[in-house]
């Protein structure tokens, strides 16, 4: 059972199809990432998710059940375009979107001492948020937006603007929610964060899913038999001894290792490989290269805008 | 506390506590005092300054004419800040060439000739700069007056009998339902107070719908707003918006109501002492024509404490004759219903622009009804029944200044219920058009809007 899902959700803001059939299943307790390029409809399919723009076509549920309206009330939703009130002064501002979002004031009081507390920043309750600078401000609407313990996080672009400092705080909670029972989505260019964070993601490139997936299922499926090996010894003999069933595809030195990058047959396993290289070189290292987000995400997404090319 | 009323509380609450709000709060009822009195101050201050007008006077051959033979010689009086100087022997364009250098602001021609004139003539008057309407008036009656007495002179009848035909006339005007007890008029109290509560809706309406404006685009631009619609919906934060920013007008209202009150009841303490010698028609000036002699009654007499009192004293009995009740109650209702419709189309404005400045295109449509309703207000004083003012008290966009200017002169019912139906109906509609324009224009960044954007936004 998913605790999100959205089907078939269609988007059109006059002509332009925004969003075309887009479907994501989120199961309980995981950080589900949602990818694409700029522009690709991340933003608008995270606000139809918190009812702020309604979709034309497709369905949203929540723990099984068609979402309604009230069900925003157990959405915590970090927009990527934030802000605050700038002459609102910092706790006032939190108790009241606090309370906006459904809790009563005294719990709302008691969750943003612990927060504040925890993060360090009790010290801004009194001032007002012009007098704090952006990253501050990003903090704050953070403790906001977790408060009242949402069972499902949605955040957009969560990680742009914060120092790597706070950027690594961040990314702390952000686990530690997931640890707590919170299931996340998140959207974000950021692959590092990615590999980092996501159990699952969905690719949106123009308004279409073109990848979803456990993270791990998709690097493993966009693998492409590359190994890198290091080794000291004559390079133009390790490259001999591999050449038939494997090819080189990159060689390169470091002080004194050289380090070969092959892409092998399919039926030739790790064994076989070292096995040829042995007799002729030390080896030092043996690895197999597996794909990182950001490789497989530039892939994918130029493929399919290569292949809408022609149409147009 | 529900959604919409925290919404409401944080805008009431934001804004009630800005220094801004108690300094106008209190500045508010002086600034009032200021502009209804100042006009006249200035006026006087104006008058104060006095000129001197040069008379050339011509015998009928057109001949210069001495001291002696002068005809018109003080035909007219010297007033407070003007003095006739009447020139012995002068030729008119001997005059004219040394005006320039010479101490006089006009000079006045006046030939023999105008003793024998018809029905209408004219005179001639040489300005360094021109003469006030005051002026003219008191120039052209007075030689109007001399002119009438010496044909009667000149037919034989006697100085006394001539005297004893000049009767001046105040119109004492009496509504008929008053008649068995001639209840003393109230007109001028009751335009003063239509004038006083048309304007300050107007004004209220600006002031509070500029601000209903700029918070929803200050909401847009700190890109709060997104946060916020996460939470309630757009219509609440629009309302919520709109409601606790007429609660700030209302509270400036009832704080300006009290403090105007008290200031009224001190000055009330302070004058009415002195005896009340008697009620004068003139406690407010009706027209322009009588208001050029009015200040010089009222600042030429010592007495200027008693002349208070006694104008005070009339306007309280004055006042009692009015129905204060209806006329406060309309005025909130008016208040509210054109504040709620104006200010729903601001907040549409602001949602759909991206800064200030872009305001402006959208603005026009708003300001021109506003400010029609203005003039149209100013003009039912004329003739508060008349058929302009009726239809511009109908119109919802024109009627909560109009009305205004006409309740306190009995409005048949009928016209007052649909004025407030109309009104009604048209800020629902208002509401409902400006919501759909907020939902879509506050999440829309960095495109500029045209009227055909807005209407597609109204029909998504």
């Amino acid at each position: 059972m998913y605790l999100f899902s959205a089907r078939n959700i269609v988007k059109r803001y006059s002509d332009n199809l925004v969003l075309d059939r887009v479907t994501i299943n989120v199961p309980e307790g995981i950080i589900y990432g949602l990818l694409g390029p700029n522009g690709a409809g991340k933003t608008t399919f995270l606000r139809i998710i918190n009812q702020i723009t309604a979709p034309d076509e497709g369905e949203l549920f929540l723990s099984g059940r068609v979402f309604v309206p009230k069900d925003v009330a157990t959405i915590g939703y970090l927009p990527e375009e934030r802000g605050l009130y700038k002459k609102m002064k910092v706790g006032e501002q939190a108790l009241y979107l606090a309370r906006l979002k459904g809790m009563s004031k005294a719990d709302a009081m008691s969750k943003l001492k612990y927060w504040f507390t925890k993060f360090e920043i009790q010290a801004w309750w009194n001032k007002k948020v012009e007098e704090l600078s952006k990253g501050m401000q990003q903090k704050v609407q953070f403790v906001i937006t977790i408060l009242h313990q949402p069972k499902l996080l949605i955040f957009d672009e969560p990680f742009s603007g914060f120092d790597p400092i706070n950027a690594a705080l961040l990314k702390n909670e952000v686990l530690e929610l997931r640890k707590n029972g919170s299931t996340i989505i998140f959207s974000t260019h950021d692959m590092g964060s990615v590999e980092e964070l996501c159990d699952n993601i969905t690719l949106i490139n123009k308004g279409r899913t073109i990848l979803e997936g456990a993270v791990h299922d998709i690097k493993i499926e966009h693998k492409s038999n590359m190994y890198e090996i290091g080794f000291t010894g004559d390079p133009a003999a390790v490259v001999e001894r591999l050449n038939g069933s494997c090819q080189v595809v990159d060689q390169h030195d470091e002080i004194t290792v050289h380090y070969v990058k092959i892409r092998a047959d399919k039926s030739l396993s790790g064994n076989d490989m070292l096995s040829r290289v042995l007799p002729v070189a030390s080896i030092t290292s043996f690895n197999e290269i597996i794909p990182t987000m950001n490789e497989i995400f530039i892939k994918v997404v130029e493929a399919q805008n290569q292949q809408q090319t022609p149409e147009l | 506390m529900n959604k919409i009323g925290l919404i409401i509380w944080r805008e009431y609450l934001t804004r009630v506590r800005k220094k801004s709000f108690i300094i106008m709060t209190f500045l508010g009822p002086v600034l009032f005092a200021a502009l209804i009195v100042l006009p006249g101050w200035l006026a006087q201050v104006e008058d104060n300054e006095v000129k001197e007008i040069a008379v050339v006077e011509y015998d009928a051959a057109g001949g210069p004419v001495p001291d002696s033979l002068q005809f018109f010689r003080n035909v007219i009086p010297d007033k407070e800040n003007i003095k006739f100087i009447y020139l012995h022997n002068a030729v008119l364009p001997d005059v004219l060439k040394a005006f320039e250098a010479s101490q006089y602001d006009g000079v006045l021609f006046l030939p023999q000739t105008l003793i024998s004139a018809g029905r209408e003539t004219s005179v001639e008057f040489y300005y360094r700069k021109p003469p006030s309407l005051g002026m003219e008036i008191h120039i052209a009656k007075s030689i109007e007056k001399f002119l009438f007495s010496n044909k009667l002179i000149t037919k034989n009848i006697p100085s006394d009998i001539i005297q004893s035909l000049e009767t001046k006339i105040n119109l004492n005007r009496i509504n008929w339902k008053n008649w068995p007890n001639k209840q003393e008029d109230a007109t001028d109290v009751k335009r003063g107070l239509g004038y006083v509560g048309g304007f300050l809706i107007y004004i209220f309406i600006f002031m509070f719908g500029a601000q209903v404006m700029r918070g929803v685009l200050e909401e847009k631009t700190n890109r709060i707003v997104e946060v916020i619609v996460s939470s309630v919906s757009p219509f609440q934060l629009m309302m919520g918006k709109i409601i606790g920013i007429g609660l700030i007008g209302l509270t400036q209202f009832v704080a300006w109501l009290i403090l105007t009150l008290g200031i009224s009841s001190f000055a009330q303490q302070v004058f009415l002492p002195a005896p009340a010698v008697q009620i004068t028609q003139q406690a407010v000036p009706t027209d322009i024509m009588s208001s050029d002699d009015t200040p010089a009654q009222t600042t030429s007499s010592p007495a200027g404490k008693e002349q208070a009192a006694v104008m005070l004293n009339g306007i309280m009995r004055q006042l009692g004759q009015i129905n204060i009740v209806l006329v406060i109650g309309a005025f909130l209702f008016y208040f509210l219903g054109g504040y709620v419709l104006y200010g729903s189309l601001f907040a549409a404005i602001g949602a759909a622009v991206d800064n200030e400045t872009d305001t402006q295109q959208f603005m026009l449509p708003i300001t021109i009804p506003l400010i029609l309703g203005l003039f149209v207000m100013i003009n039912s004083f004329i003739n508060p029944s008349g058929k302009l003012a009726i239809w511009f008290s109908l119109i919802p966009l024109t009627s909560p200044i109009v009305m205004m200017a006409r309740i306190p002169f009995e409005v048949p019912v009928e016209q007052l219920l649909a004025s407030a139906a109309l009104l009604i109906l048209t800020f629902l509609g208002t509401t409902w058009l400006a919501a759909k324009i907020y939902r879509t224009g506050i999440l829309m960044y960095g495109k500029k809007v045209t009227y055909r954007e807005l209407w597609k936004w109204i029909r998504y």
